[in-house]
């Protein structure tokens, strides 16, 4: 039965391996079908930015294609199809205000805007509730 | 009637200048206005912004100079008074960076750490921070 | 009683906080609820065999289930025959599995 599952993430990209935990734990998620409630708050408020752009890797002498570098608004993306596919959906709000002061304004489509009251809206609505702090 | 929810704060003015409060705080107290039921315990470095009379001088950077520096001490009372938040403090954690009760602003709860659990139970939902 | 889920991510090498997350899921052991301690990225580091690993010790003598994210046991080259006894290596799902059951589930 699908249940829906609350998540408060903090971390932004490339800076923690929270984030792999996380969407990891995310994909499991998305693959039973359940409703998934991410709000991404401070750093996290990045994952989901569009222009973020792959690298090449000149240290271990990968070009673009080769390196095929792993972005964050991909795995968001990726996360928002799975979640359909299996019959269920992720609502993925960015924190407004963290949005704003980082300059990431451009998001996946299929996640929104938001705010403080998105997230105690999500915990009351969910069977289970996961925050995952940063350091 | 919303979910009582636990928030045990560890984090100690992790960016707290930059953003100017510390987001969890802050985050609680958006939720609470927002309707939630919220609970905070401070622990760890955190135990830290109960202390009277904190607050660093504004930042600057060459002509640029903050004009809202935050005051952790202030933060933490208005959660207090203003947002009806119980605010617990533990006592092992005081005592381990040498803080005296005195040197704390009013209205906090303390706490011994083999009490924690039993306040887990009294919440729903139980955050770490 | 209630069940909970806590998710270790850091190691006492590291982190001397880990005493901190130990201590709690021992004493939510001790007040009767059901805990797992799930260990997960460095947090797994001490659940190799002939680890430093008092703190994880004591977890485990408390009752509380202590299980480590198979993912990051092979990213650290923790095969099953280094595991400490008495830790089990689990899969992400098993915190899916908490969540989707209301367990109270905390991130350390």
């Amino acid at each position: 039965m699908a249940k829906t599952l609350a998540f408060a993430l903090m971390d932004p990209p490339y800076e923690s391996e929270n984030l792999t935990t996380a969407f990891r734990l995310l994909d499991a998620a998305a693959r039973r079908g359940h409703t998934i409630k991410v709000f991404a708050y401070e750093g996290a408020a990045a994952l989901a930015f569009t222009r973020q752009a792959p690298h090449p890797n000149p240290v271990h002498g990968k070009n673009l294609a080769e390196e095929n570098h792993p972005t964050t608004k991909d795995q968001v993306a990726a996360l928002l199809a799975s979640a359909e596919k299996h019959g269920g959906k992720v609502d993925w709000v960015n924190c407004g205000m963290c949005v704003d002061e980082r300059g990431v304004g451009e998001f996946v489509e299929g996640t929104r805007r938001g705010s403080p009251a998105d997230f105690h809206a999500f915990c009351e609505a969910a069977d289970g509730v996961l925050a995952i702090p940063t350091k | 009637m919303a979910k009582k929810t636990l928030n045990i704060v560890e984090s100690g003015y992790r960016a707290v200048i930059e953003e100017q409060d510390d987001t969890i705080l802050w985050l609680v107290a958006a939720m609470q206005a927002a309707g939630a039921e919220h609970t905070v315990v401070l622990r760890g470095n955190a135990v830290n912004y109960a202390v009277k009379g904190q607050g660093a001088p504004s930042l600057s950077v060459g002509e640029w100079k903050q004009s809202q520096a935050p005051k952790m001490d202030r933060d933490v009372g208005d959660l207090i008074e203003k947002r009806n938040i119980p605010v617990y403090v533990l006592e092992e954690d005081l005592a381990e960076r040498g803080i005296e009760k005195a040197e704390l602003i009013g209205g906090l709860k303390f706490l011994p750490r083999s009490a924690l659990p039993g306040l887990c139970a009294e919440h729903a939902i139980v955050s770490l921070w | 009683m209630a069940k909970y889920l806590l998710i270790e991510s850091r190691d006492p090498f590291e982190s001397n906080d880990t005493a901190f997350a130990y201590e709690l899921a021992t004493g939510l052991a001790g007040a009767g609820n059901e805990v797992t301690l799930f260990l997960v990225q460095n947090g797994v580091l001490p659940a190799r065999n002939g680890a430093r690993a008092d703190g994880l010790l004591a977890v485990m003598k408390a009752g509380v289930k202590v299980l480590a994210d198979d993912f990051s046991l092979a990213e650290r080259g923790i095969g099953n025959a280094r595991l400490r006894a008495g830790i089990t290596p689990a899969p992400i799902e098993t915190v899916v599995d908490h969540l989707e059951q209301g367990h109270k589930t905390l991130w350390h």
